[in-house]
């Protein structure tokens, strides 16, 4: 399965994977939509049931194929709709973002927002400024596995 | 060594004979006498074979999983240096093992010996080695060599992390607990933060391009535990033998720490069984030293029912932005 776009036109636009918590976060994004808020379209939004759902794997898995940031949101600490999935969220995200550093992957490739289902204006903000910074970054190539990127012409 | 060897298989057959025990796991020699492999003795005749030599560095812990569902009466003895007690304690909580069945005999350590580093000084062709404690006299079919013994230490006993022992059923010769300040065993690891991402990139993508996916730093673990596992899991996309990409081994390898994180004894046998001499402890001891700045000093294997750090939370953690805010981009 590929997930990368064409990206035959010149400007380089990321790509960019949000995983979204089921009661809040995803919610969020849904306001910003009603809300008619606008976040770039090169966010493709994964529900999870809740932030501790996201195995490391599944971060290292989207960089693979193709994303060139990932960002997870979930819940506010406190508010996890399982009362505590975030906190442990919290603590795996830590560590697998300070290892990644620690292998030289850019650090601003990855990040954990809690963004609430009242907080549209939040998510909105909050993936633009995302978008910004990966753009800034360009292409990610140390993470990508160069069989799913699609052969450039 | 000898001494201690002699009293351990006296021991041994002690117990096999009055039936305290049914079975022994131990160290067998190889064809060379630094091949010392972890072997299981069922009688007083095989226990014959059994050695306790500077080249005994394996953990045998681990066997204990499988050891234990197998048996159907007696006991099992476990020969046990201080550091394997760390992962014995880690494997008893997380019930992977029945205390019942084990009877677990210390043995004193001085630290054991790293074959490779002996051959790196270029001594070849070894028959004996005599380790006077301080010493190595090393007899080779070319002659006699010598060495200190502190530059043939394994990695992981050039930062013992303890003499004690953490689970034991009897002790023989314990070794006194050093004086001596230990080295820091995260100064690797500090020096590679101090590096700039780029550095540090090329650093590990020399060091993880030379893994041939042969499995051995999962299979040696003793926190690796699971049944199944997801490297075996075909549609995991990391089950491919061959050196194919650069993000496989990266991915094979954040999650293999990663899957021991907070439980890792940092026993050290990564790095002792990788064929390739990739650094694995350097990653194991990241998320230790992470562990540790931001969650508290934890030691796994301290002490049996402590809650790993990654099964636990506080409400006032660090934020994952944590890692944004220091150190060398």
């Amino acid at each position: 399965m590929q997930v990368s776009e064409n990206t035959e036109n010149k400007e380089f636009k990321p790509l960019i994977v949000a995983f979204c918590c089921n009661w809040c976060s995803y919610a969020g994004a849904d306001l910003a939509g009603t809300s008619r808020l606008s976040y770039p379209a090169e966010v493709k939004i994964i529900r999870v049931p809740c932030s501790c759902r996201v195995n490391p794997m599944f971060i290292l898995k989207a960089f693979e194929k193709g994303a060139d940031g990932v960002i997870m949101c979930g819940c506010h600490p406190g508010d996890c709709h399982y009362s505590t999935g975030n906190y442990y969220a919290r603590r795996r995200m830590t560590l697998l973002f300070s290892m990644l550093d620690y292998l030289g992957i850019d650090r601003a490739r990855t990040r954990v927002e809690w963004v609430s289902a009242a907080e549209g204006q939040k998510f909105s903000l909050v993936m633009n400024d995302f978008a910004k910074t990966v753009t800034e970054l360009g292409e990610n190539i140390k993470l990508g596995d160069l069989r799913c990127k699609k052969q450039q012409d | 060594m000898q001494k201690t060897a002699g009293l351990i298989k006296k021991r041994v057959l002690e117990l096999l004979a009055d039936g305290t025990v049914t079975k022994v796991l131990g160290w067998k020699e190889g064809d060379f006498i630094y091949d010392v492999t972890p072997a299981s003795f069922l009688s007083a005749q095989e226990a014959d074979g059994l050695v306790y030599s500077s080249f005994c560095g394996a953990n045998l812990s681990k066997y204990l999983i499988s050891e234990c569902k197998a048996l159907t009466e007696g006991k099992i003895l476990a020969l046990l240096k201080p550091c394997d007690t760390y992962s014995f304690n880690q494997l008893l909580t997380e019930h992977r093992i029945d205390r019942d069945k084990v009877y677990v005999i210390g043995v004193g350590c001085k630290g054991m010996l790293d074959i490779e580093k002996i051959k790196a000084m270029g001594i070849k062709g070894i028959t004996k080695v005599i380790d006077n404690g301080k010493e190595l006299d090393i007899k080779t079919i070319y002659g006699s060599k010598t060495c200190k013994r502190e530059d043939a230490l394994l990695e992981k006993c050039l930062c013992c992390k303890s003499k004690n022992f953490k689970a034991f059923d009897e002790i023989i010769d314990p070794e006194p607990e050093t004086k001596e300040e230990k080295a820091d065993r995260f100064a690797k690891v500090s020096e590679l933060e101090a590096m700039t991402a780029e550095e540090r990139y090329a650093f590990w993508q020399e060091q993880l391009s030379k893994c041939i996916r042969c499995n051995a730093c999962r299979n040696v673990c003793p926190a690796c535990s699971c049944m199944k596992c997801v490297f075996d899991n075909p549609v995991s996309g990391v089950s491919s033998k061959a050196n194919t990409d650069s993000f496989e081994e990266k991915m094979f390898h954040i999650i293999r720490a990663f899957h021991v994180a907070g439980r890792c004894t940092d026993c050290g046998e990564c790095s002792r069984v990788c064929p390739q001499n990739i650094p694995l402890h350097l990653l194991n001891r990241k998320f230790i030293k992470d562990i540790n700045e931001l969650y508290g000093e934890y030691q796994a294997g301290e002490e049996v029912g402590s809650r790993a750090p990654l099964a636990d939370f506080t409400f006032d953690d660090a934020e994952p932005s944590v890692v944004n805010e220091r150190g060398n981009s």
